[in-house]
């Protein structure tokens, strides 16, 4: 563990400016804070391609890392970093690589042989809008690419996502130590608000444990050679290596999922959001609570494994659930998938780097709850007419994207 | 069982002087390799092997293998070793070069590897000066996937994706890419050998312990070209592809050091540029 006198921000800071810091909280960037969180957890070596919105934290490594004697290398592409990354990290050196969504693309081939050949390593995305080179604004759209896999073949890897630049810094200590407690590559997901956003930061650094690995390549003195690698020709045998790693992927989704819930004790509502998305869902639920709707807050913050048995439990309760995302609509697929039916779940998002408003998502949930009441009005009243829906179409309804307008203008096109 | 010159009679005679004067590296492990009958990637393998025992450098190596014919090169050479993606070996050593400075660092890629897929990896590992030995084997061939055209393949040469020969309208010209690198100032050593006879081997294991010294004396970066024959994805049998491979190869592909810009070269012998013109039946 570092001690508080260990930690260090930036170079010009005097003894006492850090006595002081240690003990309050300092107005941090994002990426600055992740990036001074790596180093506070250990990282021996980053490696980094200029991408907005994540330069700043290349940034911050440049100067940060060769001043403590580690390793900073600015890469020719994102391949090149984390292939560095991969040798780097097959050495047994705790390594971080980080980029924004187009780079994501480019590292995935690397990300499968990190994955395939056990190679522990922690992939900051900031994320931003797509597709193709899309826009530098904020955004959720790479989830299914985080979690779903990015690379080739059949593997996984933990995607944490922080919502606020403190958990940040938490999570960052937390991703080593998955990555080197289970040889896999691990993701934190974060998009570009929390990335450039500046709020006070409680210095909650950690420095996980040192291992000695008995894979890690050193020179072959005194020992057979060792080699870290994913090929296997023979069938049976990729198979059986398949199998240890979904053995493994299970001990992860068995130990390691990681959410937080809110204001969900009374709840017959809960908005599911993550990241940024989540701390938009706080300001409208406090919002929806004064006008008298019951709603809570279930966030995930490891996206893989998905907290999908809490969420379930909590479903059987529940009247609603909607989904705020920044995208079309990812993770509320894994949503539908743990609640299984057991209430309506609805979807709101904005796309191309905008933000849904409290305002907006408070629409969404009152359309969600008035769809809610008139399903629950139908069956109680089976054998009378469904009422009317009450007065047309309020505010919320066109938020409620489970029957978007083009899927209307679909069905009224085969009639 | 390699034959071993001490069984030879004239050996058996001599016993009372018997000396060992030549044995296999125990770096280089008692697997058969997985190569096509006459290839050339065995010999590279072995004089890779001699040069890391000459200079005591097994215990301290971490080499980096490629994607194509040599992707099993662990299996062969005993030392640790990590398996790049496609083309990325430079990156993967400058990895291991950045966080491991006492380590060896070694890669071992072939044409497709290095000069169509990996050209950006090992541009800027020059480039960087990274201090690492690149051992790069040309035969002209993507071998491992059948045979076809590479970036290195000969103008002409037939091939599985240019059955009537390698057209330049429109495939272009072949690559001579390790001198593009000696171009860069990170590069301290680049040379060009051939495994085609046994004189042009030494002269190959020169090269070889050259740019290895390179990393040992702490100069940049350094590689090797080693020209090489694929008899079965060149369609030839293994003495015809010697023949072009002492012919219309080296035409395309000179021999020699092409840079060295260490200190102390004058102490190592003159390699390369003095090879002689190599025989040509065909032509």
């Amino acid at each position: 563990m570092t001690t508080d006198r260990e930690i260090v921000i930036g170079t010009r800071a005097t003894a006492a400016e850090l006595e002081s810091r240690r003990r309050s909280r300092v107005l941090m960037k994002g990426n600055e804070a992740i990036a001074e969180a790596a180093i506070q957890a250990g990282c021996d070596a980053y490696f980094g391609y200029p991408i907005t919105p994540q330069a700043e934290l290349l940034e911050w490594m440049a100067r940060r890392m060769p001043e403590l004697g580690r390793v900073f290398v600015q890469a020719e592409s994102e391949l090149g970093a984390i292939n560095m990354a991969l040798g780097a990290a097959a050495t047994g050196a705790r390594v971080m690589v980080s980029s924004s969504s187009p780079g994501i693309s480019l590292m995935a081939e690397a990300m499968s042989y990190m994955a395939g050949s056990g190679t522990p390593m922690v992939l900051v995305n900031i994320m931003r809008a797509g597709p193709g080179l899309g826009g530098i604004g904020p955004s959720q759209s790479d989830y299914f690419q985080a979690t779903k896999g990015h690379g080739h073949g059949d593997y996984r890897v933990p995607v944490l996502a922080p919502a606020s630049i403190g958990e940040a810094t938490e999570l960052v200590a937390t991703a080593f130590e998955l990555a080197e407690n289970y040889r896999t590559p691990v993701m934190l997901v974060a998009d570009g608000i929390l990335g450039q956003a500046m709020e006070p930061v409680e210095l909650r650094f950690r420095t996980p444990e040192r291992h000695t690995f008995d894979w890690a390549l050193t020179g072959a003195a005194g020992r057979p050679a060792r080699v870290v690698k994913s090929i296997d020709l023979v069938p049976e045998v990729l198979e059986a290596r398949n199998l240890a790693l979904q053995h493994k992927y299970r001990e992860i989704a068995r130990r390691e999922v990681r959410w937080e819930g809110w204001q969900l004790d009374d709840a017959e509502f809960a908005i599911v959001a993550y990241g940024t998305a989540a701390r938009v869902a706080r300001s409208a639920i406090a919002q929806a609570r004064q006008k008298g709707i019951r709603v809570g807050l279930f966030r995930p913050i490891t996206l893989w494994p998905f907290p999908d048995r809490e969420l379930a439990r909590l479903s059987g309760r529940l009247h609603g659930i909607l989904t705020v995302e920044l995208s079309s609509g990812q993770m509320v697929e894994d949503v539908r998938l743990a609640v299984e039916g057991r209430c309506p779940v609805a979807f709101h998002g904005r796309m191309g780097g905008l933000v849904p408003t409290p305002d907006e998502v408070r629409g969404a949930l009152k359309a969600l709850r008035a769809r809610v009441e008139r399903t629950r009005s139908a069956e109680h009243h089976a054998h009378v007419p469904a009422p009317p829906r009450p007065h047309g179409h309020d505010a919320g309804e066109r938020f409620e994207t489970d029957f978007p307008a083009h899927s209307n203008a679909r069905r009224g096109g085969r009639r | 069982m390699t034959l071993h010159p001490l069984t030879s009679p004239r050996a058996r005679s001599a016993d009372a002087t018997a000396r060992l004067i030549y044995r296999k590296p125990d770096v280089l492990t008692d697997r058969s390799t997985h190569y096509c009958p006459g290839c050339g990637h065995g010999v590279v393998h072995r004089l890779i092997a001699e040069v890391l025992t000459e200079l005591d450098l097994p215990a301290h190596t971490i080499a980096v293998a490629p994607v194509g014919c040599a992707v099993f090169a662990y299996d062969y050479l005993n030392v640790d070793f990590v398996e790049a993606p496609h083309g990325r070996a430079p990156a993967v050593a400058t990895g291991i070069r950045r966080v491991r400075p006492e380590a060896f660092v070694l890669t071992y890629q072939g044409d497709g590897d290095l000069a169509a897929i990996g050209t950006a990896e090992i541009v800027h590992a020059a480039a960087r000066g990274e201090r690492i030995t690149a051992i790069f084997v040309n035969n002209g061939i993507y071998g491992m996937t059948g045979g076809q055209m590479a970036p290195t393949t000969l103008l002409g040469q037939r091939t599985t994706s240019s059955p009537n020969g390698r057209d330049a309208a429109l495939m272009g010209y072949p690559i001579r890419i390790t001198e593009m690198l000696a171009q860069l100032e990170g590069v301290t050593y680049a040379a060009r050998g051939s495994i085609g006879d046994v004189s042009l081997i030494g002269k190959l294991k020169v090269m070889i312990k050259r740019a290895c010294q390179v990393q040992i004396e702490g100069g940049g970066f350094s590689i090797v070209e080693a020209l090489s024959n694929c008899p079965v994805g060149w369609g030839m049998t293994p003495q015809q592809s010697l023949d072009q491979l002492r012919g219309p190869v080296v035409d395309a592909y000179p021999l020699g050091v092409i840079v060295d810009r260490g200190s102390g070269t004058s102490a190592l012998p003159e390699v390369g540029l003095g090879c002689p013109a190599p025989a040509n039946p065909e032509a």
